[in-house]
């Protein structure tokens, strides 16, 4: 289990990575010439049976979903008549089901139905953008399949792995060897370099982080097809891909909360189980606070970096957003003040209060420039000033209890 | 001495017209930093309010003024570009605060900063670093420093502040505080960074400031036990609940690293001492700094 940080924007949180449905990232592969089933998307059982037939009668019907394990889940199945198809998506369309891997219930509104292939073998295919490398590494195994991390835990040496100089790119005789590495028969090689190569260009032109490509089909007459794609895209990079902007819907994985962040423009923010909402500026303080109210006994209710400044839009924006999480029972405020003075950060958040109608105990740390300043304009309010993030984490957790 | 910068660096600013660029330009400048040029294509031959030279390119600012530093604030298209333009002109340091580079544009610059061998890069997605009292490259706020023996390197901008400003209210002073940055695919990392607090007269005691997620703190730990000096660490998000995973391919080559348990463990092992909270770091340094003059 890979823990990521909780970065912002342009750090490594997931959340904030556009992921791509199934059928949008095999459009993208297919626009660089990368092998796919022939498949169309359907959203009524209806749509499903014409297309199941249209396709030949035998196919496979895929919730759309942004969760893996969904065969495990039963939102995947093989049927042999368009008939079958059709039963099938009207057993899930429009009910929810629950994915272990994504750990939440998730409405089926949207089914990929698929050519049902000859399949000889498969395997494991990904490449993604390694911090340690600092580049797009491949990853390879002929051990393809759901278990992947449990090959890469017991059997390491089945794996390839490339790391790819930007400067080279992609060269035949590496991949030819990666793929060797990770278990691809010989007789095999001069088929899976192309594919690799089509793969590579279509991860680094469409800016992806993340491709996997689980299972890689060889079909009985020897093609490989991407069984599946998994792409997350950068989001950092969307100014180049407008019609990636098309694709992006609220990720399925975010709850209401997080939703409403989104629609606010709150992008740093992430919704926890405890009763004490969180406002600090810079995603590493934001992370202290949660670690002493922890200390102190609470429980966070959120993670939520408002940035520089703590101008009094900002912070009225994000008081609104965590108050209307009934579990909260108190807020806490922890604001650096650098090269914004605490003095006018205070008169911020002040203001902001001021026209909310907040029925909970509210501690308001400052520290920095001017900090002093600000505490003395907080202590004439209905806020509560703190000196110290500990001062201000043990506040409120004896305001708030542990109930 | 400190480490990177002090009075003698000269520095270019690309952006130096920009809301941001300017006012840092000010501060910075306001901190006693020699700022030399700025760089602004199409707007060469004119000069700042603050009197600052602007050229088209950087490799023009540094025949001209002979920059040895580069302070980068541009919006995020641009930046890679920039970083490439100051490596290519040569420049020993550049700092690069903009936050929303794409990754993409990033490995490829990465990899020619590193096959040039003449630069090194801080950033991006960083507040840069400031030399106490002799000069400061990026955003950090410079009221709250007091010259004094500790090196500080962090991933995080304001809780290196928070640090900063606990050890100055204790009357401990700074050498040196350094923003790495918190993007995926980074320039100098806490190793590069320790490295050179090492080998700094000045600096007596290191602070390290870690937090979840990534290796750079393991591979740091790796160096802090080769290390002379004391090492205080703090990792943040300890309390965060286990974050999402990354698919497949971002375990497999990243492993089981990442968790703050993990790197408490790996800087404990290596000799640092860890704080618990950011509150016990001015009394860890004190406790430190004693044992060395003792």
């Amino acid at each position: 289990m890979l823990e990521v940080g909780w970065r912002g924007k342009s750090g490594y949180n997931e959340q904030t990575k556009m992921k791509l449905q199934e059928y949008q990232a095999k459009e993208i592969l297919a626009r660089y010439g990368v092998a796919i089933p022939r498949g169309k998307v359907a959203t009524t059982a209806e749509e499903v049976r014409v297309a199941a037939a249209e396709l030949g009668g035998k196919s496979v019907v895929k919730a759309q979903v942004l969760a893996g394990g969904r065969g495990k889940a039963g939102a995947v199945k093989v049927t042999s008549t368009p008939e079958a198809a059709s039963e099938f998506a009207a057993s899930i369309l429009g009910k929810d089901i629950y994915f272990e891997q994504a750990k939440a219930e998730l409405t089926i509104g949207r089914l990929y139905v698929e050519e049902a292939l000859p399949i000889a073998r498969e395997y494991y295919l990904g490449i993604v953008t390694d911090r340690d490398s600092q580049t797009n590494v491949f990853i390879v195994s002929s051990q393809g399949g759901m278990d992947i991390e449990e090959v890469a835990h017991s059997h390491p040496e089945a794996i390839g792995r490339l790391p790819v100089d930007p400067a080279l790119g992609v060269r035949d005789f590496q991949l030819r060897r990666v793929a060797a590495q990770g278990g691809i028969p010989v007789a095999e090689l001069s088929k899976i370099t192309p594919f690799l190569k089509s793969l590579y260009k279509a991860y680094v032109e469409s800016d992806a982080n993340l491709a996997e490509i689980n299972p890689l089909i060889v079909t009985e007459d020897g093609t490989f097809i991407a069984g599946d794609c998994k792409m997350t895209i950068d989001d950092n990079a969307l100014f180049r891909h407008p019609d990636f902007a098309a694709l992006v819907g609220d990720s399925e994985e975010m709850d209401e909360f997080e939703k409403d962040a989104k629609r606010r423009g709150i992008n740093n923010y992430v919704h926890l189980d405890g009763n004490i909402g969180i406002i600090g500026n810079g995603a590493g303080l934001v992370m202290a606070t949660m670690d002493e109210v922890k200390r102190a006994g609470g429980e966070a209710a959120d993670f939520l970096d408002i940035g520089g400044g703590a101008q009094a839009a900002l912070v009225r924006n994000a008081l609104e957003l965590i108050l209307s999480d009934p579990k909260v029972k108190g807020i806490l405020i922890n604001i650096f003040g650098g090269i914004t003075r605490g003095d006018e950060v205070a008169k911020g958040i002040i203001e902001a209060t001021e026209t909310l109608n907040i029925q909970v105990p509210l501690v308001v740390r400052l520290a920095g420039t001017n900090a002093e300043e600000g505490l003395k304009l907080l202590a004439n309010t209905d806020l509560l000033p703190a000196a110290t993030m500990q001062e201000a984490a043990q506040k409120i957790v004896s305001l708030v209890g542990n109930d | 001495m400190s480490i990177l910068i002090d009075q003698s660096t000269r520095v270019v600013v690309s952006g130096i017209t920009g809301r941001e660029g300017s006012f840092h330009t000010g501060q910075m400048m306001d901190y006693g930093t020699q700022v030399v040029a700025g760089v602004v294509p199409g707007k060469g031959g004119q000069t700042t309010e603050r009197g600052v030279p602007i050229f088209d390119t950087v490799a023009e600012a540094v025949a001209a003024t002979d920059a040895n530093a580069q302070f980068i604030s541009v919006p995020p298209k641009f930046a890679a570009d920039s970083i490439l333009e100051g490596a290519a002109a040569g420049l020993p340091l550049i700092v690069c605060i903009t936050d929303g580079i794409p990754v993409q544009d990033m490995i490829p610059a990465m990899r020619y900063l590193k096959t040039n061998g003449v630069s090194r890069f801080i950033g991006s997605n960083c507040p840069g670093l400031l030399s106490a009292g002799k000069a400061k490259i990026g955003i950090i706020p410079q009221d709250i420093f007091l010259t004094g023996p500790v090196g500080i390197v962090s991933r995080s901008g304001t809780l290196t502040y928070e640090i900063v400003d606990s050890l100055t209210r204790a009357g401990i002073g700074q050498t040196t505080a350094v923003g790495i940055g918190g993007d995926p695919v980074l320039g100098m990392r806490f190793v590069d960074v320790l490295k050179e607090f090492e080998a700094d007269p000045e600096t007596k005691v290191v602070v390290m400031v870690g937090e979840i997620g990534g290796s750079d703190e393991e591979a740091g730990a790796e160096f802090i036990k080769t290390m002379s000096k004391p090492v205080v660490g703090f990792i943040g998000g300890r309390s965060a609940p286990p974050g999402k995973r990354m698919g497949h391919a971002g375990a497999i080559v990243s492993g089981s690293s990442g968790s703050a348990q993990g790197k408490v463990d790996a800087l404990t092992a290596a000799g640092a001492t860890v704080a618990d909270t950011t509150a016990d770091i001015p009394a860890l340094v004190k406790a430190a700094l004693n044992k060395i003059v003792a």
